[in-house]
């Protein structure tokens, strides 16, 4: 099979106030296949979203290799690790990071305003359609309820055309009716587009959804209760 | 979606603080405008004022500013007079010869060409007599050729109209010698129709009024000169009134008295001109002889205008008028104009190194004016409404900046979405520019709809007419200036942009 994502030795670790560096994520290897749907737990501050943001690009690691669809992302400069995640990477927020300034459709074409591509509105119709918002194209985001401020953002994460979806928690704020059908839709969309689905979760029941589970602490060689100097 | 749509999103979300910042630009660039546009209106009201035909004003030495002040625009107080004979220097000897043989005086004055009569070959001296008011308005004795050879307008190319009536004439059957011109804010201001008589006060607006009248026979269509602002007499009736001649035999007196050299060089240019050796008019040695003057001496004491029967305004016909001789007559300055404006510079030195008049040029002196009490002026003005736009430019920084909690999120949610550092800073700057365009316009706007609202009072006050879109040359950089001021605003924001953390703001 594929790999469309593979890390090898990747670390990351953060400055202390009180000095020295604490090593957040020791992972020698991780991979995830194309179009494969993968859940990863872990408990909440054991580096879950860490990860997705190094996977983002949105940070650098200490060392360690990020391959993406190929791509080596840790030899990219900022510019083109932006320009990366713009056109490769989808991003699904536990808060759903709406911006308050736009409509939903709005929303959904910032998903493609950063990339090389074009970003249509007929392509930002259609997904707010698809996610069950053909009516709401003009709302803003406070005018929306939390499952459908989420709906918004799922069609924004996919309004580019990424290879890899990465979601963190997406259901975390919505009530448990509405976390399933959320998540029904993260992921039949994803097979729809033919997108890698890469979701963080501290909640077995969601995570039992998916084809592949992962634990983080299975993955991640690091010991919490460590601190190391640089 | 372009990056400027993102921040007019942006601008619109924060609609209150967008709309209070920007306001307070449009006042600042409002201001800037109309100090720039009351400039234009000044610099160009004194261009006109300053442009009516001639290119020179000839007056008694003393201040060239104080010379063009009174004589071109009519403020001030003259600063002294010109016997006639400087006036005559200006003319050929055909004109003088006629003058000699109509009001009495030396025949040697009908010898010759005047000094400065080549320089002006094709153009013409317009003699100007002032110390008279009418209200608060200034008299002007002058000849007809005031209204038939001076010009106005932007080009300078518009003859001087007449609402109603006509020019004066030099001699009426009707009025006699008296007959008057009145400019469009005087006719306005003091009400006066056809036919109106007015009686000039002396030396200021509440002096003695004289016994002789003016009657109103036109009055000018509007010029955006001081002329609007001025009572045009017969020269020639303007003599006429009492106290307006030369007491020749005075002044040869006092000259002698004081002694001093400038005198004495006057007295022997003088000598040749002015003291007939023979004179041809009885009344004249008379009144030389005794020093009276010789106004209103009595019918067929000198030569008169035509031979007419209508009575004037004192009651007496115009034969009964002996109209001053040349000694007897001053004038406080002359109007000038070069035939060929080659000869502007050579006749003005020429006048300026002799020992009675000067020589201005009206433009070179209100130039002069403007750049050292105007300009200075202007420049404060434009350092406090530039002040005025820095602190708006600053009120952009802060509004913008104070946003920078709020929006920290949103930076950082473009920036997963694929952001660059560079867009989410050059939206920053877009939005600041989107103030600066929005209230620079705005600005514009006001100032000029302003304009507008006292376009009649502007027009009635300095006869400059302007429109909506009459803008000033300076106007052009308030643009660029307020979005490079803009620029700058948006620097300290668009940096804390671009050093957004995206991890910690995406988590919080």
């Amino acid at each position: 099979m594929t790999q469309l994502l593979e890390i090898k030795d990747l670390k990351k670790s953060f400055a202390q106030p009180e000095g020295g560096r604490l090593v957040v994520l020791d992972i020698p290897e991780f991979q995830i296949a194309k179009g494969e749907q993968m859940a990863l737990i872990g408990r909440s501050g054991g580096g879950k979203t860490t990860l997705l943001h190094l996977i983002a690009g949105l940070l650098a690691p200490d060392q360690g290799s990020i391959r993406i669809a190929g791509i080596e992302t840790n030899g990219l400069s900022e510019q083109g690790r932006d320009r990366f995640r713009a056109e490769t990477i989808g991003y699904v927020f536990q808060t759903f990071n709406l911006l308050p300034a736009f409509t939903a459709i709005e929303n959904v074409r910032l998903g493609m305003a950063f990339g090389s591509g074009k970003h249509q509105h007929s392509r930002a119709a259609d997904l707010l359609t698809r996610v069950g918002l053909q009516d709401r194209f003009n709302y803003r985001p406070r005018q929306l309820s939390v499952g459908q401020q989420q709906r918004v953002a799922i069609a924004r994460s996919l309004a580019g055309r990424p290879k890899l979806l990465l979601a963190d928690e997406p259901t975390a704020n919505v009530d448990p009716s509405s976390a399933e059908s959320v998540l029904e839709l993260i992921r039949e969309t994803c097979r729809e587009e033919e997108v890698s689905l890469l979701t963080v979760t501290h909640d077995m029941q969601i995570a039992s959804r998916f084809d592949g589970i992962r634990e983080l602490d299975e993955i991640n060689q690091v010991d919490h209760t460590s601190t190391s100097s640089a | 979606m372009s990056l400027i749509h993102i921040a007019w999103r942006n601008f619109c979300h924060r609609a209150l603080s967008s709309f209070l910042t920007t306001f307070s630009l449009a006042l600042g660039v409002g201001l800037v405008v109309l100090v720039l546009s009351i400039y234009g209106v000044i610099s160009e009201a004194f261009t006109r004022n300053a442009s009516v035909g001639y290119n020179l004003v000839v007056g008694p030495k003393g201040s060239p500013l104080q010379l063009t002040l009174n004589s071109v625009f009519y403020l001030s107080q003259p600063i002294e007079n010109l016997p006639y004979t400087e006036y005559m220097e200006f003319l050929p000897k055909d004109e003088r010869a006629a003058m000699v043989s109509r009001f009495g005086g030396d025949p040697k004055l009908a010898e010759r060409d005047g000094r400065y009569a080549p320089y002006i070959a094709g153009g013409f001296a317009i003699p100007l007599a002032l110390g008279d008011y009418y209200g608060e308005f200034r008299v002007v004795g002058t000849t007809p050729d005031f209204f038939t050879k001076l010009k106005h307008g932007p080009n300078v190319d518009e003859d001087f109209t007449f609402s109603e009536g006509r020019a004066f004439k030099d001699f009426s059957a009707e009025h006699s010698y008296f007959e008057s011109v009145v400019g469009s804010r005087v006719a306005k201001d003091m009400k006066v129709k056809l036919g109106d008589q007015f009686f000039p006060t002396h030396g200021d607006p509440s002096g003695h009024g004289h016994e002789l009248g003016f009657t109103v026979v036109g009055i000018l269509d509007p010029t955006g000169t001081p002329n609007d602002r001025a009572a045009f007499v017969n020269l020639e009736g303007f003599y006429l009134m009492d106290g307006h001649a030369k007491p020749v035999e005075a002044d040869q007196q006092s000259e002698n008295d004081d002694g001093n050299l400038l005198d004495e060089a006057i007295d022997a240019e003088e000598s040749n001109e002015a003291q007939p050796e023979t004179d041809p008019t009885p009344n004249a040695n008379a009144a030389a002889s005794n020093g009276v003057r010789l106004v209103q001496t009595g019918a067929g004491e000198s030569e008169v205008g035509p031979d007419s029967t209508a009575p004037d305004t004192a009651g007496k016909r115009p034969n009964e008028y002996r109209l001053l001789s040349i000694p007897e007559r001053e004038v406080t300055s002359i109007l000038i104009r070069n035939g060929n404006i080659m000869f502007a510079p050579g006749m003005q030195n020429a006048i300026n190194e002799g020992i009675r008049s000067q020589a201005a040029a009206p433009i070179g002196e209100i130039n002069k004016l403007m750049n050292l009490i105007v300009g200075p002026l202007l420049t404060a003005l434009l350092a406090i409404t530039g002040i005025t736009c820095a602190v708006a430019a600053i009120g952009i920084l802060v509004s913008i900046y104070n946003s920078m909690n709020d929006r920290r999120r949103d930076i950082a949610i473009m920036r997963a979405l694929g952001a660059r550092r560079t867009t989410v800073t050059s939206i920053i700057i877009f939005e600041s520019f989107q103030v600066a365009l929005i209230g620079t316009i705005a600005g514009w706007l006001l100032a000029h709809a302003a304009i507008v609202m006292y376009s009649g009072q502007i027009e009635d006050q300095t006869g400059v007419q302007v429109g909506f879109f009459t803008t000033s040359n300076y106007e052009i950089l308030v643009l660029p200036l307020v979005l490079a001021l803009a620029l700058i605003a948006a620097l300290l924001p668009a940096w804390a942009a671009y050093r957004t953390d995206v991890g910690s703001n995406l988590s919080a």
